[in-house]
């Protein structure tokens, strides 16, 4: 996403080009840090029109990527996710959450000795499947768990 | 201003754990406030994660990750004194940078 | 009314129901990651504002709590106040637990009003940040982390507020005519999916008093003993007390009493 601005980015911080664009306002500094948010596949209401903003078409299931979800949660408001990928040259990994409003929680990519694996606290309007999604090279993997969304007792 | 995060970067073996708690409201956007009024969204963005001076994970989040969100994440070919810079960023611009290091 | 008369007979008779395998299951899940959970607990932010506030200088009389209270430990010392709370406290003639201390503190120490504390003393449900009050009690409670409860019961004032707490247990009032004791009286009671401890044994009471202050999943907010107390007489029913009164004092030197000896692991995570 955005390879050739970056790109250019990357050659304009030499010359000093790049500090006139941010005084102009014409970019945020954090831009320059992190990668663009992807609006499209935030946005996204369901599993696959997030996934394809994701760029992720279709993914094949694996076993090789772990996700570990309660199967009842305590709390909807704070459920613990955690996504292990033991496909080689995994790049990143996103979770979904299919019946939540806008289904993509997260999306990570991972470099320089970053291990394919990752934990999350995330909310869940109520029970559903959730989806743990890797790219490998230009290929994409899926895993998924149905987590039981509990309504509480009183304070404890 | 945020809370300072508290990142905490430990050796176990060959891979070093990163774990980082960040104070933040996460508004989803939906919710309504005891006037009936909608709280408007707010909520962290992208995430960066740079260990020894370079970046190890990019990340980017919506209204789903919990309140005073808490991340984990693994990384091999670090050491022990290595700096951990964590960045995030909010939807309203907010931001917040803290560091760690490596123990 | 007449309907919740009736909410509440099917309520008590789910105390006791038949659904009790599919608890016990439930109840295995949520421990598995409960770890995970305490691993990386949100009321650590909630530590750090209430460690800049003991030590900032605050106030009418602009001193900090770490010059000038003595939470029984020594002026400043906040390592092991809060397992050693409720105590008798000379210099206020009253026995104590460490909210109503620092909030005495704060009054007596730093200048603050009373009724301005009392305003607000609890975090409400998405409220961004707790009261003062809460960061605070958040931290000296960090300092008795991995100490076990060493209520000094030997004490006759404070046996006295433990005895008085114990008859307040056992206390039915209320338009259900119910008491503490009704659900946290007897083993093996339960309500929804949540096991419900019996607060007259050990393993209760520390279960009563483990993990506050907490920070509760439900709203992401930051609460004491104090709330959890006041939010109990607001279940049954009753009257709620006014903020730090003697009454939930009482009421928490009676669990903090039965949980002595046990291991207190510090601020925690309540669902």
């Amino acid at each position: 996403m955005n390879t050739t601005r970056r790109t250019v980015l990357k050659g304009a911080t030499a010359s000093g080009v790049l500090a006139g664009l941010i005084a102009a306002g014409a970019l945020r500094p954090t831009q320059v840090l992190a990668a663009d948010w992807n609006k499209a596949a935030f946005d996204a209401k369901d599993t696959s029109a997030a996934l394809k903003g994701l760029g992720a078409g279709t993914a094949a299931e694996s076993k090789d990527l772990i996700l570990k979800v309660p199967d009842i949660a305590e709390n909807g408001a704070v459920v613990p996710v955690d996504v292990t990928s033991n496909i080689p040259n995994t790049s990143s990994i996103a979770i979904l959450v299919d019946k939540n409003p806008t289904a993509l929680s997260a999306m990570f990519t991972f470099a320089n000795g970053a291990l394919p694996d990752v934990s999350a606290r995330i909310k869940m309007g109520q029970t559903s499947l959730v989806k743990a999604v890797a790219k490998a090279g230009d290929k994409f993997y899926v895993a998924q768990k149905e987590v039981k969304v509990t309504v509480g007792g009183c304070g404890g | 201003m945020a809370d300072p995060m508290k990142i905490r970067a430990q050796m176990k073996g060959d891979v070093a754990e990163i774990r980082i708690l960040m104070g933040h409201a996460m508004e989803t956007g939906q919710r309504k406030d005891a006037a009936g009024n909608t709280v408007p969204a707010h909520f962290i963005q992208t995430i960066t994660i740079d260990v020894g001076g370079k970046r190890v994970v990019d990340g980017q989040t919506g209204t789903a990750i919990s309140r005073n969100p808490v991340f984990g994440f693994k990384m091999k070919g670090a050491k022990v004194g290595d700096k951990v810079v964590v960045n995030w960023v909010d939807n309203k611009g907010d931001k917040r940078t803290d560091e760690a290091t490596v123990a | 009314m007449k309907s919740h008369v009736a909410l509440m007979a099917a309520l008590s008779v789910a105390l006791v129901g038949p659904a009790a395998a599919q608890t016990k299951d439930a109840n295995a899940e949520f421990e598995k990651f409960r770890a995970e959970m305490e691993e990386s607990s949100p009321a650590e932010l909630f530590e750090a504002r209430g460690e800049e506030l003991w030590k900032a200088k605050r106030g009418p009389n602009k001193v900090s709590l770490a010059e000038s209270c003595d939470l029984g430990q020594g002026l400043g010392n906040v390592e092991g106040a809060y397992v050693r709370t409720p105590r008798y406290f000379a210099d206020a003639d009253a026995v104590m637990d460490i909210e109503r201390r620092l909030v005495w503190c704060m009054v007596e120490k730093q200048g603050f009003k009373f009724e301005d504390i009392a305003k607000k003393p609890f975090q409400g449900a998405n409220d961004n940040n707790a009261p003062d009050i809460t960061n605070l009690v958040t931290y000296v409670a960090s300092g008795s982390r991995n100490m076990k409860f060493d209520m000094p019961l030997h004490d006759a004032k404070v046996r006295d507020a433990f005895e008085t707490g114990k008859a307040m247990a056992a206390y039915r009032a209320g338009p259900y005519d119910f008491s503490c004791n009704t659900c946290h009286g007897t083993d093996g009671k339960r309500i929804r999916m949540q096991n419900l401890p019996n607060l007259a044994t050990s393993e209760g009471a520390i279960r009563g008093v483990q993990g506050w202050p907490g920070y509760r999943m439900t709203g992401g907010v930051m609460l004491t003993s104090q709330w959890r107390m006041n939010d109990c007489f607001r279940q049954q029913r009753f009257p709620e007390p006014k903020y730090a009164s003697q009454a939930v004092t009482n009421l928490i030197a009676y669990m903090t009493g039965n949980a002595n000896g046990q291991l207190y692991k510090g601020p925690g995570i309540k669902r």
